[in-house]
């Protein structure tokens, strides 16, 4: 049994990790072809995506759209999430059942939708699109993860302050924001991860005006390959690695995939 | 409550415009879209037109959906075997090497599809892959590109769908009793035995959704089809964005998306209903 279970998990990592140390090694090649086993050592493709412009712009319009989006998110669910769960208004929990949809629907689907909402209101390849659709997408994100944070507010403590005269106010400031808040912080970082790797539907919307690096790396192949794309994935993989990490530091990881009740 | 109630829904207001604005008449017009009828100027106008379902029902069409449908069934059912015993363990690591494992795994589930897609595009190439390694290593004579194919696509989506189903599976085997398992293995039951039947019998509502979520997700892979697939290995959804960003038809994109839509619904109640009237 044991045997059996070290050579399954020694499988399933080498399964998942794999591919990841094979770009990690192309990514470190010094040579302009793709080349494995690598030779030679260099940063030179890891340097290239600050040095040459179009790799940087991609990459800042991809850090500035996953940054207004996920905050745009946060800033949607808060309301949603608090009026549900302080009052249980029924109209609160409809929304956020209507908020939960997006993320739920195959992904081309919304980004059909909205293209053709845009192009009929003419808001078509603007910045602004991209940010509210992905804010949108995104939304359940914030949404599960704040309602999460809410929930684990203790009722008495609210209770408490109020007897002790605080009002609305003073209590949301005092007693649930510290709470909530990192709750809040990891829906944030959530969106911010999901929108930076976002492809179809940025393409749906801005594709023919703001390259984002999702769809300037699509482009890319199919012109031919070019380490850089090798370094930009692990770079991807190390932002991604850093967001979580940061999740599991500050908030309740475990709590938010479910495996605490 | 000094606030009266009424007040309390004014906080709504902004975040009802922005979900009823950009989620619900969106999601309208591609139903309105997708029975539109073409006018003169080539431009379409609002009708009750089937036109567009009609050719759906082509062959060609048809045949995509059910290869779709097909090939994501695969996918799910393949993930789950991969990713089953591996939340198990995982469920039972301590609790920082549970952390660091989950870390990876949103990390990797989070990744572009388009990374992922050059990843294996790499990984199964003829200069820098797996079949580079093998001749090196002497297992083949000489290396050859293993992409595109069928094999390719399903390893690519594959590897998309396992962190999905790690972490859909790891909130029902965690909390997973563990007296059970510990009774089983009293009364003489082997860990392999114990595993199969008192852990998976157990875990079977959670195995089903999480069949059904990664059904609908890996629906919606659009990259891997087409980097690492041949036109026959498409699916709907690399049709829809075919149809809607080089062909500029929205309304045939339009129905063509009403069907993923009603194939993805289709498929999660067929199964909730099929995994409930059969609770024993």
């Amino acid at each position: 049994m044991t045997i059996l279970r070290r050579t399954y998990l020694a499988i399933f990592a080498l399964y998942l990790l794999g591919p990841v140390l094979v770009i990690a090694a192309v990514s470190f090649n010094s040579k302009k072809f793709l080349a494995f086993p690598p030779r030679g050592f260099s940063f030179r493709w890891y340097a290239e995506i600050f040095v040459a412009n179009d790799w940087f712009s991609s990459l800042m319009n991809s850090l500035f759209i996953a940054f207004v989006s996920a905050t745009l998110a946060v800033l949607i669910a808060m309301p949603i999430a608090y009026g549900a769960w302080r009052y249980g208004l029924r109209y609160a929990k409809a929304l956020f059942a209507l908020g939960i949809a997006p993320f739920i629907l195959p992904p081309v689907i919304m980004a059909l939708a909205f293209l053709i909402f845009y192009t009929s209101v003419g808001l078509y390849g603007s910045m602004l699109s991209v940010l509210i659709a992905h804010a949108i997408f995104l939304l359940a994100l914030p949404l599960v993860t704040i309602s999460l944070g809410l929930e684990s507010v203790d009722q008495s403590l609210i209770e408490a302050s109020q007897t002790l005269g605080a009002n609305n106010t003073t209590v949301f400031r005092t007693v649930i924001l510290p709470i909530a808040a990192p709750f809040a912080f990891a829906g944030f970082a959530f969106c911010f991860v999901l929108s930076l790797n976002e492809y179809i539907i940025a393409l749906m919307t801005v594709g023919f005006t703001v390259e984002t690096l999702p769809i300037k790396i699509f482009n890319a192949l199919r012109y031919g390959y070019t380490p850089v794309i090798a370094s930009i994935a692990v770079l991807f993989l190390l932002i991604n690695i850093t967001v979580f990490s940061l999740i599991a530091r500050f908030s309740n990881l475990s709590r938010i995939l479910g495996a605490l009740d | 409550m000094t606030k009266p109630p009424l007040t309390r829904y004014l906080g709504l207001i902004p975040s009802s415009v922005m979900i009823g604005v950009f989620f619900a008449i969106p999601f309208a017009m591609i139903l309105l879209t997708s029975v539109s009828t073409p006018t003169d100027d080539g431009d379409y106008r609002f009708a009750f037109d089937l036109q567009h379902f009609d050719r759906f029902l082509t062959w060609f069409y048809v045949e995509r959906a059910l290869f779709s449908a097909g090939l994501c069934a695969l996918i799910a059912v393949i993930s789950l075997l991969v990713a089953f015993p591996f939340t198990y363990f995982l469920t039972r690591f301590g609790p920082r090497s549970q952390t660091i494992w989950l870390i990876y795994i949103l990390a990797q589930l989070s990744l572009s599809e388009v990374l992922i897609a050059f990843s294996w595009q790499i990984l199964l190439s003829r200069t820098s892959g797996v079949g580079n390694i093998l001749e090196w290593v002497g297992i083949v004579e000489k290396s050859f590109s293993m992409a595109p194919s069928a094999g390719a696509v399903v390893a690519a989506l594959v590897y998309l769908a396992v962190p999905f189903a790690v972490l859909l599976l790891f909130p029902a085997l965690s909390r997973l009793d563990k007296s059970l398992i510990e009774a089983s293995r009293t009364l003489g039951a082997s860990p392999m035995r114990s595993f199969f039947t008192v852990v998976i019998p157990v875990a079977r509502p959670a195995i089903v959704s999480s069949g059904v979520t990664i059904f609908v997700l890996t629906l919606g892979a659009i990259i891997v089809p087409q980097v690492l697939g041949r036109p026959e290995h498409w699916t709907l959804s690399v049709l829809i964005t075919d149809q809607a960003i080089f062909n500029f038809n929205m309304p045939f994109a339009s129905a063509l998306a009403v069907v993923l839509l009603v194939l993805s619904a289709s498929v999660i109640l067929l199964v909730s209903r099929f995994a409930g009237g059969n609770r024993s």
